[in-house]
């Protein structure tokens, strides 16, 4: 995802929701925003967009995201079946006379237009929700997608959002969705680094361990933040320390963050000593990334 | 006519599953021959989305004219719909019975999808 201008695109993620990828996400923000570094950040959590809530972003533009989508005629349409082999996702099948569509199933990947042999498709415009960009605390250009109520395609919208990386030298932090389904796995897909946020229980746990399995798979760095890290037990660090992914931050839980989250403010800026924290893990993280990146070169 | 009547297993004896879309297999009566077979639908039961609507292709390509099954959402009745598939729903007991009332005529069909889906 990065050119060879130095651009770095960081994801944070977890198994589990709850955790504080919002949290750490726009803290992360603010510290390289702070830094003086170009930073844009970036919400991929479009079933349930929070970042603004803390960055306070001043909304410049807004407008609707589509799919195109099949729409048969049935005039042409010879029933031969050929769009139903192809969709993986049933959204359209050929049953009776013509083929039939389930909109809402379509991924729009254009295999069922590819095949049809007698031009019998035709393209219509689905809308699957609402992209806005503006800037945040300080002028972080902070760009965010929003899912149409009762929406399950979140997939095209994220790819929509991610248009906005900055491939121009910059930084860009994603807030990714919870989960290791499609939507986390769009969102974390060809950046950088990812950050796995996480809490010392047993849930917490076992949603990490997914997220590293996810994370591996798509063969990217990544990271571990403990958030309130002294509540449950020791299993998460335990685990960390065998599968070999280095924890670069373990954060307590403390009233002050509760307080100031309710508040709507950035949740970290409660703690003051865990500014220079902030900034040593987003040293940690480009560390992580340049030597991975002189690695890969080297090869 | 042929019958696919939604089942857990191949067993005239066992119960009609109340999931059409994720039913782990159909039984296919013939009313006439009175031969029945069993058709795996295991391969349904993860799918994440667009079950019923593969469950309806499944029981169309048997060559049904009519489902007896206990709920069916939307899309699965759409499907069914478009392949001009009767379908009976809130069908309940042992498949055997179901056969039966089916035969004496017991059953009405439905016009409609009986729940939500469950993706929207």
């Amino acid at each position: 995802m990065s050119g060879k201008n130095g651009s770095i695109t960081i994801a944070v993620a977890s198994g589990k929701g709850g955790t504080g990828k919002t949290t750490v996400s726009t803290a992360l923000a603010r510290a390289a925003h702070k830094e003086g570094r170009k930073v844009t950040m970036l919400d991929c959590d479009v079933e349930e967009p929070n970042s603004h809530i803390f960055l306070k972003p001043r909304m410049e533009d807004k407008w609707q995201v589509s799919i195109t989508v099949p729409e048969v005629n049935k005039e042409k349409c010879t029933a031969c079946g050929e769009c139903g082999k192809i969709c993986a996702f049933s959204a359209i099948i050929v049953l009776g006379e013509s083929a039939m569509t389930f909109p809402e199933l379509c991924h729009s990947c254009g295999g069922c237009w590819k095949v049809c042999p007698e031009d019998a498709l035709g393209e219509i415009k689905r809308e699957i929700g609402m992209l806005r960009t503006g800037k945040g605390l300080g002028g972080i250009p902070f760009i965010y997608g929003s899912v149409r109520i009762g929406e399950a395609m979140g997939v095209p919208l994220i790819r929509q959002v991610k248009e906005y990386i900055d491939r121009d030298g910059g930084l860009t932090i994603i807030d990714a969705p919870p989960g290791t389904s499609c939507p986390a796995i769009e969102s974390v897909r060809g950046s950088d680094f990812v950050l796995l946020v996480t809490e010392p229980t047993p849930f917490g746990l076992n949603d990490l361990k997914l997220a590293v399995e996810m994370v591996r798979v798509l063969g990217i760095e990544s990271g571990v933040v403990i958030n309130r890290c002294d509540v449950g037990d020791n299993k998460v660090r335990e685990y960390c320390a065998a599968e070999g992914v280095p924890v670069l931050l373990e954060i307590p839980d403390d009233r002050r963050v509760a307080e100031a989250y309710s508040r709507g403010e950035l949740p970290f800026e409660a703690l003051p000593d865990l500014e220079k924290k902030l900034s040593d893990l987003l040293g940690d993280i480009l560390e992580i990334t340049s030597k991975s990146k002189e690695t890969a070169a080297n090869k | 006519m042929k019958i696919a009547i939604t089942a857990t297993g191949n067993s005239l004896q066992g119960p009609v599953e109340q999931r059409f879309g994720r039913a782990p297999g159909f039984i296919i009566y013939d009313t006439e021959t009175k031969e029945s077979k069993y058709v795996d639908n295991k391969q349904n039961l993860n799918a994440m989305q667009g079950a019923g609507i593969q469950s309806g292709r499944a029981v169309a390509d048997q060559g049904a004219g009519a489902v007896l099954t206990g709920h069916v959402g939307p899309k699965a009745f759409a499907t069914l719909d478009a392949a001009k598939i009767k379908v009976y729903s809130n069908v309940t007991g042992t498949i055997e019975e179901a056969i039966k009332k089916f035969e004496a005529g017991e059953l009405e069909h439905t016009g409609s999808a009986d729940v939500e889906g469950h993706w929207m």
